[in-house]
């Protein structure tokens, strides 16, 4: 009951923020119910077909058109291009406020957001969510390393370990700054074209240390494992209901990233360097992919989105289907996409500049 | 293993599950005939589709279309001398001017023949390498994979063209434009001029595009009349065709087994494939003075090994979850949204779906070309229709599939900028396909050797599978340099007999240009960090010294300058492809003020009436038929239009948005 009445008051709420933009269109669409009979939604996803985001959007679409009250169509549009920025920019720009239109964003697009990239021309203060489907990763190395069990971590502090990266702004700033947190002496070679190509460069025995989203580790380095030619290190977690960040359901086996510092330094994780880890790494696996609606559409709208999106994950026929997209993560939609959202799309102005230092310092990127 | 390999037989010989391929392979078809539009525009296309299909249809409506890109692409590459898709931009150079000569029907025949062995030589290495691949593509780190692309560039040698060092400044500055985006080592932009569109590299297919469909096509413009010379029926060569194809067994196989090797290794790709099969076909000929001018080889090898690359490039995808092509990106979603997860499971567990997979690839294989063969009388009729009716269709096409890379407004000036420079090297022999092959491989090169220098050192020079790479290179630069400098020199920019200019400031003015490119890249490579900086500027100095080397003898004057100059306007006496860049540029131009669909009813109407002087009655049904094909293939793709200016301002319904 109180869940449904704060729903409603946060709805009030909205429809007064937006009710400069849409005070002609409101009142109207206030009355009647909200149908979307005969109407086509765009799922609009910043990145080309193929790739998680796509098959993402494209395995929800047909739940979205099933349970939006009137049963559009729902469509699912590649607007692709530098990174993702492109299609954010644009969406940003043109996106009307009438929920015709919905927006798959991913890491890398919350990551160059949270850099201040100069590029980057949207804000997710003007966006709200509807559904936050999150993922987990994990650090593993090669046995070469001369470690077979994940404890033994500490014994990888004497030796260089080289770590196969797409680049240090992308997905990969996660681990980099985990890394560093953990004082282990990893040197980075760059221009992967992907984690399947980074991942068998330490299968070959050319890497020696990676990290792997939830499928492709499941799929592709747990045989590994079993074999005894890998050994995973640590996850990122997820965080609770309170953002404390709690063990990966997938892996329960696999400690977080803070349960290994604290292990190795003797206290909790803490300070800008770690602050900025957290954002990171909830940007780009526990938030990992958001739809959102604009701000300023107006309530009812937005609530019949978040209806049709709980109604989704509780649908049996995704529960029996969505495990090879959506793994076995508890979907977040209502209060917890909000904070969830919050978490991984803001962070604090210190920890920015921090990580934006350490970035030039280390790695030379120039902002 | 037997009994599984007859089980995925039987059960995909189901009705059902034969209805989903011809599905595909007919989708696949339609698109493989589609100039530009390759593998991943079908798949698109189908993907929304496969949403709660039974996986062996879905696998089999997938693997039908693939399998049938490669085989159909041809028909565009040698009926209208414009790449099907990347996948046979080599087979245009001898294709095309068979069919001008009047013998399409033996090349399509070829074509055809060669390309199911081929796509059958992928799915038997499939079948057999399923089970062992794992070490091969494990073989094959950052180190073999750059000698892999120096491999690559050395086919540059037998590609120049008459001038080897124009064709080495061709190369260099198609790894100059290769090289705009970020940098693989540091990540550092270079040469984006701070926009988002070229921080992502120039897409592959609009370079495709440009630097051969567009100066094709005003030539064909020019020459007035329809693309067969001779106005007579197409030939009686299909069995021509085919027995050239059974006189070549040894070359059909071995560019097989380089389609599916090069396939099968991730991170080169298929796009060059065809170009070292016609690198080899040439190499490997006794006689090479036909080549570029109508040799039926030039046709069999690219032809035989871009099918068998499908075969190969599902190892990777399947066993590593890599895609080793574009299509097979998409290939690997769509198989995510049916559930199945590619990793080592596949030679295990999922057996039964690899089998699957691959009896879907043979059969498709067979039902493609035979449906390409039932089809190519009537397509082949097209040589015979008068070009104007045909270049607005063209146009269209080009248009909308260099749009489909990044369905943005400046996917269309980036295809005029290529273009253009494209005619400028037609017209002075500056070699396009070495162009291209710079440019494939110019972020591999840079990416592969950076990383293996990083991963063991200068020694990774010494493994010994290097090693073997490296003889296979200066095997083919030997080949290839062997008679280039005889009688025997390949021109794959024309014939060098009508070429001789006597007005020699049109080209030097050319090389002038291509002189300041290269200071360019050594300009903007400055700025970057040593990393980032090397290669652009080792390439900037190696393509400006052959700059400067061509420069030099074409300065020497019309006769001393010898095989620098070549200039294929020398004869010319009309106005040159300029009127009928000026329609392009029209279109562009147009489309940039209120949007493509619009831009283009008029750019018909106007093209129909002006330039083809076609009755009313003739321009508008040609109208509405354009029109209600791109509507069809764009809403099918959910795709919207590049707006203009006019759509900045006004909120128009669908086609017009």
């Amino acid at each position: 009951m109180t869940k449904l009445h704060d729903r409603t008051l946060l709805g009030r709420r909205t429809l007064l923020g937006a009710a400069g933009a849409a005070t002609f269109a409101a009142p109207a669409i206030a009355q009647a119910p909200v149908s979307f009979a005969g109407r086509t939604i765009e799922f609009v996803i910043p990145f080309a077909e193929a790739g998680g985001s796509d098959v993402w959007a494209r395995f929800l679409a047909p739940f979205l058109a099933r349970h939006l009250p009137g049963q559009p169509n729902v469509i699912v549009r590649n607007v692709p291009g530098g990174g993702s920025i492109t299609g954010s920019n644009d969406w940003a720009q043109r996106a009307r406020p009438d929920g015709s239109s919905l927006f798959g964003p991913s890491a890398s697009t919350h990551l160059p957001f949270l850099l201040g990239d100069r590029r980057v021309r949207y804000d997710y203060a003007n966006w709200t969510p509807v559904i936050v489907s999150p993922t987990g990763g994990v650090v593993w190395v090669s046995t070469r390393t001369g470690i077979t069990d994940g404890a033994d971590i500490a014994r990888l502090r004497g030796q260089e370990l080289v770590f196969p990266s797409q680049g240090a702004t992308g997905f990969d700033l996660v681990p980099i700054l985990a890394l560093h947190l953990l004082g282990l002496n990893v040197r980075y070679v760059f221009g992967m074209r992907g984690r399947g190509e980074a991942r068998i460069a330490v299968e070959r025995g050319d890497a020696s240390i990676d990290h792997q989203t939830t499928p492709a580790y499941l799929s592709q380095v747990v045989p590994l494992v079993q074999a005894g030619q890998g050994v995973p290190l640590f996850s990122y977690g997820l965080p609770d209901a309170q953002g404390v960040v709690q063990r990966d359901p997938s892996f329960p086996d696999i400690p977080t990233f803070e349960e290994v510092y604290q292990r190795m330094h003797g206290r909790a994780p803490s300070g800008q360097a770690y602050e900025a880890y957290r954002a990171a790494s909830t940007a780009a696996f526990a938030g990992q992919k958001p739809a959102v609606l604009l701000k300023s559409t107006p309530a009812p709208i937005i609530a019949a989105y978040r209806r049709a999106f709980e109604a989704i994950v509780a649908d049996p026929e995704l529960k029996a289907r969505g495990e090879a997209v959506l793994g076995v993560y508890p979907q977040a939609v209502g209060d917890a996409a909000d904070s969830l959202y919050r978490h991984a799309t803001t962070i604090s102005p210190e920890a920015r500049e921090w990580a934006r230092n350490f970035l030039t310092t280390t790695h030379n990127v120039r902002f | 293993m037997l009994d599984l390999l007859l089980s995925t037989l039987l059960d995909l010989l189901t009705l059902k599950h034969m209805t989903f391929m011809m599905v595909g392979v007919t989708v696949g078809l339609v698109i493989g005939v589609l100039p530009g539009l390759g593998g991943i525009a079908g798949l698109s296309l189908l993907l929304p589709f496969i949403y709660g299909m039974d996986q062996t249809s879905a696998l089999a409506m997938l693997i039908g279309l693939v399998a049938v890109v490669p085989t159909a692409d041809t028909f565009s590459s040698i009926l209208m001398g414009i790449p099907g898709s990347s996948a046979s931009q080599a087979t245009v150079l001898d294709g095309f001017p068979l069919a001008r000569q009047g013998e399409a029907a033996r090349a399509l025949a070829a074509a055809f023949f060669a390309s199911m062995l081929g796509g059958m030589f992928g799915a038997i290495v499939l079948t057999a390498a399923v089970l062992a691949a794992r070490p091969i593509i494990l073989a094959f780190g950052s180190a073999e994979l750059f000698m892999l692309t120096l491999f690559g560039l050395s086919t540059v040698a037998a590609l120049s063209g008459g001038n080897l060092a124009k064709g080495v400044a061709a190369a260099c500055l198609g790894l100059a434009f290769g090289m705009i985006g970020a940098a693989p080592a540091t990540g550092e932009y270079r040469m984006d001029f701070d926009t988002l569109y070229l921080s992502d590299g120039l897409p592959l297919v609009i370079v495709g595009l440009g630097i051969f469909a567009l100066p094709e096509m005003f030539d064909l413009l020019r020459g007035g009349g329809a693309i067969a010379k001779q106005g007579q029926s197409l030939g009686r060569g299909w069995f021509q065709g085919v027995r050239d194809v059974i006189r070549n067994p040894g070359l059909v196989l071995r560019c097989s087994g380089i389609g599916a090797l090069i396939g099968a290794i991730p991170g080169i790709g298929g796009s060059v494939v065809d170009w070292i099969a016609y690198s080899h076909a040439m190499q490997t000929s006794k006689d090479r003075s036909q080549y570029g001018k109508g040799e039926i080889r030039g046709v069999i090898a690219p032809e035989s090994a871009n099918n068998a690359v499908q075969g190969g490039a599902l190892l990777p995808t399947l066993l590593f979850g890599i895609p080793g092509s574009g299509s097979m990106a998409i290939f690997l979603a769509g198989m995510i949204l049916l559930g199945l997860q590619p990793g080592p499971a596949m030679a295990e567990r999922d057996l039964g779906i690899t089998y699957t997979i691959i009896w879907s690839l043979a059969i498709a294989n067979l039902l493609g070309t035979a449906l390409c063969i039932a089809l190519a009388p009537g397509i082949a009729k097209l040589t015979l229709v008068r070009y104007t009716l045909i270049a607005p269709f063209m146009v269209m096409v080009l248009c909308f599939a260099a749009f489909q890379a990044t369905r943005s407004y400046y996917d269309l000036l980036a295809l005029l900028a290529v273009g253009v420079l494209g005619v400028f090297m037609r017209r002075f022999g500056w070699s396009r396909p070495a162009f291209l092959i710079g440019f494939v491989l110019s972020l591999g090169a840079e990416r592969y050797l950076y990383q293996a220098v990083q991963f063991s050192g200068w020694d990774f020079l010494t493994r010994p599978l290097v090693l073997v790479i490296l003889a296979l290179t200066l095997l083919s630069l030997w080949a290839g340099l062997r008679k280039s400098s005889g009688s025997g020199a390949i021109n794959t920019e024309g014939a060098a007999e009508d070429s001789r200019a006597s007005r020699m400031w049109p080209q030097l003015a050319f090389a002038a240009v291509v002189l300041g490119l290269f200071v360019f890249t050594f300009a903007e490579g400055m700025k970057n960090s040593y990393l980032a900086l090397m290669f652009p500027v080792a390439v900037a100095c190696v393509g400006g010294a052959c700059a400067l080397w061509v420069l030099f003898w074409q300065s020497r004057g019309a006769v001393a300058s010898g095989s620098a100059n070549f200039d294929t306007e020398a004869q010319a006496k009309d106005y040159g492809p300029w009127p009928f860049l000026g329609w392009f540029l029209g279109i562009v131009a147009l489309t940039g003020l209120i949007g493509f669909f619009a831009a283009l009813v008029l750019f018909f109407l106007a093209f129909l009436r002006v330039v083809a002087r076609c009755p009313w009655w003739q321009v508008l049904v040609l109208t509405g038929a354009a029109c209600t094909f791109i509507l069809v293939l764009a809403s099918s793709l959910n795709l919207l239009f590049p707006g203009g200016v006019l759509q900045a301002y006004l909120d128009l319904p669908w086609p017009l948005r």
